[in-house]
């Protein structure tokens, strides 16, 4: 493995022997945590586990030797670092692939955006977990068994705050909706999501499906709800969480985002599995705010002024 | 390409509403077009859409 060389040889090196294997534990146990919350980007197949794992595992055994190698002056070693990063960004691109390559057969498709969101994500936690690592050996060697521990312990912890991110329930205010039809157009409340020509679909529709509002809170949140991807990440994750009739061959119950361009508020359309409008609502709560979907008009001073 | 027409479905009082297609399903009545819709539908994995006149096109979206 690349990190091999960065080992600096010597008796002196027993000395770190035991914060490098804490800062290697705490690395792996990270790993292991983080793999644990993020059920919702995990596309569920046993072997992503394995290779998440060992790669954490690789992060972290780099992270904990680079400390001990500079401190025995082996300078080389950062450059390892730097060159093992490199290979982390793989990552990236196997999960993309992965995730594109399902995407195909997945009736309500995550979207590109989504899919973008989740790889990064992917790329990210392997430094989380060689910033965890790294420190965690640092405070071993500079305090001993109970400093590492502490710093594991508080390193693992900062990382669950830098993996949160924010919700959908935090941008928008999100509310039940009536479902109606104008002759075949269907409307959620005032939005006009789609035509549907038979008879029939249209009172299963009426009968089973689900319409929600989403009113952004503000203009950011506006900007937000009108991105595209993040609409599909929301009809993915509502159609994941509370499950979706939608069929091959029977288009009339794919599920639809439309905006109402005067206010921005979002009009969603599903037929559940069950019609429970507090699950459906809840799961749209719960959606994850893309990177890609992130907008700060209000942040700029002509934002600010167009949003009164 | 995205959102072809694939299919008209017309009933005999308003077939002089639809030209040019190469499929178009002329019916007799309401009930027919309904059922005919559906079948069409199905087969050809399309949504059927109401014009409101008569007339019901399947659209591959």
């Amino acid at each position: 493995m690349c990190g091999s060389a960065a080992v600096p040889s010597g008796s002196s090196m027993k000395t770190y022997t035991e914060a490098i294997l804490l800062g290697l534990a705490a690395g792996f146990l990270a790993r292991l945590y983080m793999l644990r919350t993020d059920y919702r980007n995990y596309p569920a197949y046993p072997h992503g586990y394995v290779i998440h794992l060992s790669l954490g595992a690789i992060a972290a055994s780099l992270a904990a030797i680079a400390l001990p190698a500079l401190l025995e002056e082996e300078y080389t070693a950062i450059t390892f670092l730097v060159l093992c990063a490199q290979q982390f960004r793989d990552i990236r691109n196997m999960e993309r692939e992965t995730l594109i390559n399902l995407e195909e057969h997945k009736l309500v498709p995550r979207g590109m955006d989504y899919i973008e969101g989740i790889a990064k994500v992917f790329e990210s936690r392997n430094y989380l977990v060689m910033l965890v690592a790294l420190v965690t050996t640092g405070a071993a060697i500079a305090g001993g068994l109970p400093a590492g521990l502490l710093g594991a312990g508080c390193m693992i912890l900062f990382a669950r705050f830098l993996m949160r991110g924010s919700f959908i329930g935090d941008i928008a205010r999100v509310e039940a909706a009536a479902l109606h039809f104008e002759k075949s157009l269907l409307y959620v409340d005032d939005i006009v999501i789609m035509n549907v020509g038979d008879a029939k679909a249209r009172e299963k529709i009426l009968r089973e499906g689900v319409g929600i509002m989403l009113h952004p809170y503000d203009d950011d949140g506006r900007a937000i709800l009108n991105d595209l991807g993040q609409r599909q990440a929301l009809l993915h994750d509502i159609s994941m969480l509370v499950g979706n009739k939608l069929e091959i061959g029977e288009p009339e119950w794919t599920p639809a985002a439309r905006k109402n361009m005067e206010t921005g508020a979002l009009g969603i359309f599903l037929l559940p599995n069950e019609k429970d409008t507090g699950c459906v609502m809840e799961a749209a709560r719960r959606t994850p705010v893309l990177e890609s979907a992130v907008q700060k008009p209000l942040a700029s001073t002509v934002g600010r002024k167009a949003a009164d | 390409m995205q959102d072809t027409i694939l299919a008209v479905v017309v009933t005999r009082r308003h077939a002089d509403k639809v030209q040019g297609m190469n499929s178009i399903f002329i019916v007799e009545d309401e009930a027919e077009l309904e059922r005919t819709a559906l079948l069409l539908s199905r087969i050809l994995k399309a949504m059927a859409h109401d014009l409101e006149n008569g007339v019901t096109i399947l659209v591959q979206h």
